[in-house]
């Protein structure tokens, strides 16, 4: 939740002085404003994720009806048939979010500090693909990535396809269809949302403290070290958690990009739902991932150390 | 001891090269704009999917598929609607993506208001219940809201997927309207009811206008949301009623249209120009600052 | 400028401001402490005090955007303590000005013309605006004026609509010094040509007592004194404004007798006087007054017998400032006193340990009670205290 505020509190150029208090009136005034949203959120939100949880706890099948037997043996179940399921899952949203930082830091850097004039152009180019339909870009890298394209022969001519065979990366000599397009694909979908905070980071900065930097001596890699990179960690820390998150359970560039070989969670998740139709493991399953996410976030969040966050 | 007071090496890559090396050795070159060049290969990643659609939008396939180029032909942009069901489904997602827009708009903002101008019991609880969806994997809030659906017996359809749409747009408004809202300096409010302007002509006259530009951004965020959302939709949607990222879902398997790519390029066009003119509107205002 | 009959429902109407035992308690903490008040119409007003001390919060009473714990305000005979601010006929120049940066300096002039629905808004709000001189910049926006053209579109959003009373929450703090200065004459100009009440808050006491008929020196929520600016300068009732307005050395001293219209103290060893009038306690311990420029420095050995006069002082710091020369003199009892000496007939500069005395006009020092604090009120590094 911090990391959200964090966002929050980036978009905000100017504290503002808080409200004054000479408003007596009006005391119900707040409650009324958040009245229909806070409905809508409780009865779609909050109350499915309490069906979720029930349902995860029924027996039954869907022409008998199901009913609560707090069932929690459906848990271990599910778990045990689908640990691998889970675990490539987050071993995939974690590559991709470590790509993403990677990738992201030095495009955000690169406009915060070196793009002049041209800022404002470059945030639009950033930006601008987010609001395109990503299934349909998505299927495009099914063109990037097949096997007689350009991307392909390139790098079969360097010899990095016979590096990712070797590693086991890729299945055979297509890079389509593999965990690297998936993982791909994943940083591919993310990037903006690493990008953006980290943006947003990066401008606060202000030049004067490198040049301080500087002037006491130190080079430009540990002026980054030292002083970009940590003031920068708010918006670190809430670029990974957008996109880590949805990551995790994300399966259309599994399914589009990937194989049978490199099922994520998610798409167990889907299937159990919509097709097999067994209610209990599905929900099962989707509390798991839930719940998994929630430890790990606040797990992270600890470490990267409240202060940096308020 | 004597301190070397002459001034070591800044950071900017500019000024990292000592005055009297003027070689263009390639070298050297690479590592003084390591930085601007990585960023180069990122905006390639970005935005070659981006191109790629636009390209395949003028290829004309062998087969079902649009995954190789084979001749450019300008067939799909004269018959976008001509792959069966894809207007339908354009339409249907437009449909929900404005309603759902409208809806969470107001119901956001109105929570926003009342996040950032009124003290009340349960301030960090109403947050919390907000922020949660924004953490939640898509899959579990739509698996949870078929769970919903089926034990009250809702049929799915055109109004299960917008309620769900408008549950999750919710959250992305409240945080977009609260960061406009709370830069906007309350003094300008006191100093127009300073300035004889009854509560409600202050909201409308002052806070309202001020705020447009955050409620604007969020709808727009909310807007393309909606009409790119898969998953959630996917739950909680029936045979007949298919948006359009579930058609394009769908013809993956079925046969990829190359009317998916013009319909692409057009949104992508669209976004191009929605937030360039933003942009250019407020570097002319600035421009006049001068 | 041609006075303009304004059209509406007594806005201007006129009458002294009148604050009666207002109080404001922000849940325990008191900011305002039963305070009175009376601005006569037509003056200007100046509520001086250090930050924190209640003049902002005051003003925001008197404008309507704070409601007063207890007490009540008046304008003549109009009872405004509970009316909302949009209903009183006060205006405010806020401290950052609060300009509405979506309007042209034009509309944001003409705001609260249009809210009270006035005729010939065009009319007024181009006389105001040729009255501050920025009849050019009607058409830009706030944010493309400097900070002193700001502040004079602030003013004139004010003005032009006629108050009973102006408020100004120190609007020249944000100016460089030169344009603070110009703006003290050029408000004070105004609000003669103009002849409305205006409220000035401010912490500077210069800017104060240039511009203002009347002070009230506040602290602490509470009025230490209230009264012309020569009166509290020359004549300071409390340590704390003694401190505030200028500078003071306050010695501590005992009362031995009163004869006549004098008092005679006991200055450790020495012996002073202070006239009646100007000693706010007669008897017992009393604490003695004498602004820096009223000393003397004493190099020769000739009896003063004009002055009172202590010898044994010891030069410990001077400053050559031009049209003074400043110096910090120790006197036998441990106590460092302040003195400007004008540099009117000479320019000496005497070097630190000279050996000194320092004598003064008894008619020219004052007496204040020696149970208050005797920093009260000064600077951190005017190291005025009694010992």
């Amino acid at each position: 939740m911090s990391a959200f505020a964090t966002l929050e509190r980036m978009e905000e150029p100017h504290p503002a002085p808080p409200p004054s208090s000479g408003r007596q009136r009006g005391r119900l005034t707040p409650y009324i404003l958040l009245l229909p949203g806070m409905l809508w959120l409780a009865l779609f939100f909050l109350v499915p994720m309490i069906f979720l949880v029930s349902q995860s706890l029924q027996t039954g099948s869907v022409e008998d009806g199901y009913s609560v037997t707090w069932a929690f043996s459906t848990y271990a179940d599910a778990i045990s048939t689908y640990w691998v399921q889970f675990v490539r899952s987050f071993a995939y949203a974690f590559l991709a979010t470590a790509a993403a930082l990677l990738i992201a830091y030095p495009l955000a850097y690169a406009i915060a500090f070196k793009a002049g004039k041209w800022k404002n152009i470059l945030l639009v180019l950033v930006i601008a693909p987010f609001f395109t339909s990503f299934l349909i870009r998505t299927l495009a890298w099914q063109t990037i990535l097949q096997s007689d394209g350009l991307v392909v022969t390139v790098l079969d001519k360097l010899g990095i396809i016979q590096v990712l065979q070797w590693l086991q990366f890729i299945p055979n000599d297509q890079l389509i269809h593999s965990p690297v397009a998936v993982v791909t694909g994943l940083t591919y979908n993310f990037l903006p949302f690493m990008t953006l905070p980290l943006y947003a980071s990066l401008e606060r900065l202000d030049p004067r403290l490198l040049e301080a930097g500087g002037d006491l001596y130190a080079t430009p890699w540990t002026a980054f070290r030292k002083i970009t990179f940590p003031l920068s960690l708010p918006g670190v820390v809430a670029g990974t958690l957008l996109t880590f998150i949805p990551a995790a359970g994300d399966y259309i560039n599994s399914h589009l990009l990937g194989s049978t070989k490199t099922t994520m969670i998610g798409q167990v998740i889907d299937g159990q739902f919509l097709r097999v139709l067994n209610y209990p493991v599905a929900a099962a399953l989707s509390v798991t991932l839930m719940a998994s996410i929630v430890v790990l976030v606040a797990v992270y969040i600890r470490r990267a150390g409240t202060e940096e966050l308020v | 001891m004597a301190l070397d007071t002459s001034s070591p090496s800044r950071v900017s890559a500019k000024s990292a090269a000592p005055v009297f090396q003027k070689s263009r050795n390639p070298l050297v070159w690479i590592r003084e704009h390591i930085i601007s060049i990585m960023a180069f290969f990122a905006f390639v990643y970005l935005l070659l999917p981006n191109a790629v659609v636009i390209l395949f939008s003028f290829n004309k396939p062998n087969g079902r598929f649009n995954y190789q180029w084979s001749a450019f032909s300008l067939d799909a942009w004269k018959n976008i609607c001509g792959a069966p069901g894809i207007c339908e489904s354009l339409t249907l997602s437009l449909k929900i993506a404005f309603l759902s827009t409208l809806m969470a708009t107001i119901l956001g903002t109105m929570i926003a208001f009342a996040l950032i101008r009124h003290r009340f019991w349960g301030r960090s609880g109403t947050n919390l219940i907000i922020f949660l969806p924004m953490a939640t994997p898509e899959v579990v809030m739509g698996s949870s809201l078929l769970t919903l659906f089926v034990n009250i017996g809702i049929p799915l359809g055109f109004w299960t997927i917008l309620i769900a749409h408008i549950m999750f747009c919710v959250s992305f408004v409240v945080v977009t309207v609260k960061a406009r809202l709370a830069s906007l300096d309350p003094r300008l409010e006191q100093a127009a009811a300073d300035l004889y302007a009854t509560e409600a002509q202050t909201f409308w006259r002052i806070t309202f206008p001020l705020v447009a530009p955050g409620i604007g951004a969020a709808a727009l965020l909310s807007f393309s949301l909606s009409f790119d959302d898969y998953i959630i939709t996917n739950f909680n949607a029936s045979p007949a009623s298919v948006t359009f990222p579930m058609y394009v879902w769908g013809s993956a398997t079925r046969g990829t249209p190359v009317q998916i790519n013009v319909i692409g390029t057009i949104m992508f066009l669209l976004a191009v120009v929605i937030v360039g003119v933003g942009q250019l509107i407020s570097m002319s205002r600035r421009r006049a600052l001068k | 400028m041609s006075q303009q009959a304004t059209e509406n429902d007594g806005q201007s109407a006129g009458g002294d401001l009148k604050l009666t035992r207002v109080t404001k308690d922000f849940g325990g903490f008191k900011a305002v402490d039963d305070i009175d008040l009376t601005i006569p119409q037509g003056s200007f007003f100046a509520l001086l005090g250090p930050s924190g001390c209640g003049k902002t919060t005051t003003l925001r009473m008197v404008a309507g955007l704070e409601h007063p714990t207890a007490g009540s305000i008046h304008i003549g005979s109009q009872d405004i303590t509970g009316t909302k601010p949009y209903k009183r006929p006060v205006n405010t120049v806020f401290q950052s000005y609060a300009l509405f940066p979506h309007m042209d300096i034009f509309e944001n002039v003409a705001f609260g013309l249009r809210r009270r629905r006035s005729k010939s808004v065009k009319q007024q709000v181009d006389d105001i605006l040729e009255l501050v001189e920025l009849t050019a910049l009607a058409k830009r926006r706030p944010q493309q004026l400097s900070g002193g053209q700001q502040q004079r579109v602030a003013l004139a959003r004010a003005i032009v609509n006629r108050p009973g009373v102006l408020l100004l929450d120190e609007p020249l703090g944000a100016l460089d010094l030169k344009l603070r200065r110009q703006m003290q004459v050029e408000l004070k100009q105004i609000q003669t040509e103009v002849g409305l009440t205006f409220v000035h808050v401010t912490h500077d006491q210069e800017e104060a007592m240039t511009m203002a008929d009347t002070i009230a020196v506040m602290n602490s929520g509470r009025i230490e004194q209230l009264g012309a600016p020569v009166e509290l300068y020359d004549a300071p009732r409390t340590t704390f404004v003694a401190n505030f307005l200028g500078q003071s050395n306050l010695v501590k001293g005992t009362v031995t007798s009163t004869t006549g219209d004098r008092l005679t103290v006991d200055l450790h060893g020495t012996t002073g006087s202070v006239l009646r009038s100007r000693a706010a306690v007669s008897s017992g311990q009393i604490l003695v007054g004498i602004r820096p420029e009223k000393l003397h420095v004493i190099t020769d050995t000739e009896p003063h017998p004009e002055l009172d006069v202590v010898p044994g002082g010891v030069i410990i710091d001077a400053s050559f400032i031009g049209v003074s020369t400043q110096y910090l003199v120790r006197m036998p009892w441990g106590q460092e006193l302040v003195v400007f000496e004008q540099n009117r007939e000479s320019t000496r500069v005497l070097s630190k340990g000279t050996k000194v005395a320092l004598g003064w006009n008894p008619e020219h020092s004052f007496g204040l009670s020696a149970d208050q604090d005797a920093a009260a009120g000064a600077m951190v590094d005017a190291e005025a205290v009694a010992s």
